[in-house]
């Protein structure tokens, strides 16, 4: 496990010339749901790194397990979810966090208790999170202000007072008309896009180094979806922060991202720098589903050329390679015998898949862990 | 029926309606024109807004105000906007799902008849809903759960169709079936043993269960992964093509309406800005807000970026427009007239309408040639 774990770091490390430690490092992270039916791997060996002030996309369609690993970093999988193995090592940039961290600076988010001291400091104050609905998000009872003034006082110790005056300051560096009066306002009374302004204020209210933005776009539209977009990627390069940007909209990761993360039923199938995987998809995947969609410069009215088959469902996840049953390129035998792992193409991408390397996953450990 | 059916496949050989050589017809009397299946004029719907006990009626909610356009036999009109746009009430109106408040569809029957289906009575309706039928937005929703495709598929055909037979249905359901990419085994079974694409399928069945003409489509992959929107795009493709079915595509997703549509009309607060050609709405765009809406979609190149201008503010309500052109708050191009007088739909260049008092004048870029801007983009990038 550790020696192709090495090299990836190598990989990655390579588009990183000053090759300071990366934020975040993910290494083999299984998140399992224990149900009655059976269990659901929902992510099942997951792993990447994400360097400060990188926008890191995860791209993949429903299932996949993008969100359950955004939820795993949090620790906020809902129950029966657990984190069953891996570990999620996380450089604290402040100083008030560093109490948990190890020998090299980092802590595994994956051994903290959920519910303890500090994983709550972490959250909000080191990793925030927007979430894909802003106004399932917000209390409808509170005040944005009120709410904004209690994520501020949860990691900062300062008065009521000077809350409200960082909270207005964010509230008009995203730019949310007349602030001050916003402050009364409930969640509510506004419109879907200042509702995610307001959100990514609440975020940026204590100066994370690592934002989580999962699906921010989802329920909105192209306009101010492109409002949104464009106020991002602002406030990333102006406070330096590292983003992890989860979509199911290629056109946005193609937009936003330097580094691009695609998944496939919890597994991860080619990693690489936005520009290779637009350019030069190297997984069966990756490139079938650049095929498929339509964009604006394609031509119209014809037929595009498609995926066989739909997502399985959960239970029925086939052995081996989770994409052979639709996939091009399957080597009967193979790939429904082992289970790849991501290894790397070339010096900037790497893929799971046995058209690149023989290496397979060993099934014991795996099956022996979720009996525990 | 089946007649009816084979004289269609045969119609499929001409050239699409899109044909650039055509001269429109001016919008008000378009139906004159024997190609044209549908002509919508003035339309409007406005909902009540109640307040208090008495619930009295306060103002209205414009959902679709004054709306007129044209679909002809076989082409497939596309209609976007954003959320709020009234694209959706409009389908619905012209399904009857909801009663117009004024306005006239009229729609030329089968038997070559012009009827305003605005005025007609739910019994009225009745013979003509096996011409114009429906595919929702949300497979999970619109499937009855304790259905099987047999009860779904066929239900048409016994309420509408008045197929008593059970054979007869059965058969009919089988080839249905067949016609989407599903096996005729799974007729008896239940809606949650399909995946979205699947049911999206079983939707798009029971819609061509009567042989319609004019098929509705809301938003009919939005709901849809993005690896089976393809094959849901060429199912619809290659359906028109057999049946030379008339498609009404509702969609916010700018990039699958320039995949699928002949023409295209864009809506803005319950107005028609633009309507034009696929190829010249996306290419030279004339208003505004077309133009805003083709550079906010998220182009699938990361060497494509610099083009995001973002446009300022948000959708007005529809309770309460803006004065004058009801875009002109966001507009950039906006003058003193656009805040006063409400620009009216004018025909610029043959079939091309535009709804904005500087629309001669002005040159907006539309989505642009992919491979003249990627070559500055590589350079800015590496």
């Amino acid at each position: 496990m550790t020696d192709y774990r090495l090299l990836i770091t190598t990989t990655i490390s390579n588009m990183n010339p000053d090759n300071q430690s990366p934020l975040l490092a993910v290494n083999n992270l299984k998140t399992y749901f224990q149900l009655d039916e059976g269990v659901v791997k929902a992510v099942d060996g997951v792993s990447f790194d994400v360097h400060p002030g990188q926008v890191v996309g995860i791209v993949g369609e429903s299932g996949c397990g993008k969100s359950v690993t955004i939820k795993s970093i949090l620790r906020i999988v809902p129950p029966p979810g657990k984190v069953v193995e891996g570990e999620i090592r996380y450089w604290p940039q402040k100083q008030a966090t560093y109490e948990a961290s190890g020998f090299d600076g980092s802590v595994d988010l994956a051994k903290l208790d959920p519910r303890g001291k500090e994983m709550r400091s972490m959250r909000g104050s080191e990793i925030a999170l927007i979430p894909q609905e802003p106004m399932a998000s917000f209390s409808p009872v509170h005040t944005i202000g009120n709410q904004l003034i209690e994520a501020i006082r949860l990691h900062q110790k300062v008065s009521k007072k000077e809350a409200a005056e960082m909270a207005i300051e964010r509230m008009h560096e995203v730019g949310v008309p007349s602030p001050e009066q916003r402050m009364n306002a409930y969640s509510w009374e506004m419109s879907g896009g200042l509702r995610q302004r307001a959100m990514i204020a609440m975020a940026l209210s204590c100066n994370p180094s690592l934002l989580i933005a999962d699906e921010p776009t989802t329920a909105i539209d192209v306009t101010t979806q492109a409002q949104v977009l464009s106020l991002l990627k602002r406030l990333q390069e102006s406070h330096n922060m590292a983003i992890i940007f989860i979509t199911h909209d290629l056109g946005v990761i193609a937009q936003m991202a330097d580094y691009v993360v695609v998944m496939y039923l919890g597994r991860v199938m080619e990693t690489g720098p936005a520009d290779e995987i637009f350019h030069s998809p190297q997984h069966p995947y990756t490139k079938a589903l650049l095929e498929s969609i339509p964009t604006v410069h394609s031509a119209s009215r014809t037929f595009l050329p498609t995926i066989a088959g739909s997502i399985p469902h959960p239970f029925n996840r086939p052995p081996g390679c989770p994409y052979f049953p639709r996939c091009v390129d399957y080597m009967p035998g193979v790939c429904d015998q082992l289970t790849p792992i991501i290894q790397p193409v070339n010096p900037k991408q790497a893929a799971s898949c046995f058209l690149f390397s023989d290496a397979a996953e060993d099934v014991e450990p795996a099956t022996v862990k979720s009996k525990r | 029926m089946k007649d009816q059916q084979v004289t269609g496949v045969s119609a499929l050989q001409l050239p699409p309606a899109s044909a650039p050589t055509r001269i429109a017809a001016p919008i008000a009397n378009a139906i004159d024109d024997p190609s044209v299946l549908m002509e919508v004029r003035s339309l409007k719907k406005y909902f009540p807004i109640k307040e208090g006990f008495v619930k009295k009626v306060v103002g209205y909610v414009r959902a679709v105000d004054d709306v007129s356009f044209f679909i002809r036999e076989g082409e497939t009109l596309g209609l976007v906007g954003e959320s709020g746009c009234g694209k959706t009430t409009t389908a619905r109106c012209i399904l009857r799902a909801h009663n117009p408040t004024s306005g006239k569809i009229l729609f030329r029957t089968k038997a070559g008849e012009v009827v305003d289906v605005a005025q007609f009575s739910d019994g009225e309706m009745r013979p003509l809903r096996a011409e114009m039928q429906m595919v929702f937005q949300d497979p999970f929703a619109s499937l009855n759960p304790r259905m099987t495709l047999l009860d779904l598929v066929g239900e048409p055909l016994l309420v509408v169709g008045g197929m008593k037979n059970h054979q007869e249905r059965q058969a009919r359901v089988a080839e249905l079936l067949q016609l989407v990419g599903l096996r005729q085994e799974y007729m008896q079974r239940y809606p949650h043993a399909f995946s979205g694409g699947q049911r999206q399928r079983i939707v798009i069945a029971r819609a061509l269960a009567l042989n319609p003409r004019f098929i509705v489509a809301d938003e009919p992959v939005s709901a849809l992964d993005v690896s089976v929107q393809a094959q849901v795009l060429n199912l619809l493709l290659k359906l028109q093509n057999e049946l030379n079915l008339t498609y009404l595509f509702v969609a916010h997703d700018l990039s699958v309406v320039k995949h699928i549509c002949d023409r295209v009309v864009v809506m803005y607060v319950g107005k028609i800005v633009e309507t034009a050609p696929t190829h010249n709405l996306f290419f030279t765009p004339k208003h505004p807000y077309t133009a805003a809406l083709m550079s906010a979609v998220p182009v699938a190149n990361p060497r494509i970026r610099a083009r995001m201008t973002p446009l300022e503010g948000d959708v007005p309500s529809p309770a309460n427009p803006p004065s004058g052109c009801y875009f002109h708050p966001r507009c950039p191009y906006a003058v003193d007239k656009c805040s006063t007088d409400l620009p009216l739909l004018e025909e610029l260049e043959p079939g091309h309408f535009v709804a904005c008092h500087r629309a001669s004048e002005l040159q907006l870029v539309g989505i642009g040639d992919a491979k003249t801007i990627e070559i500055p983009g590589l350079e800015v990038d590496r």
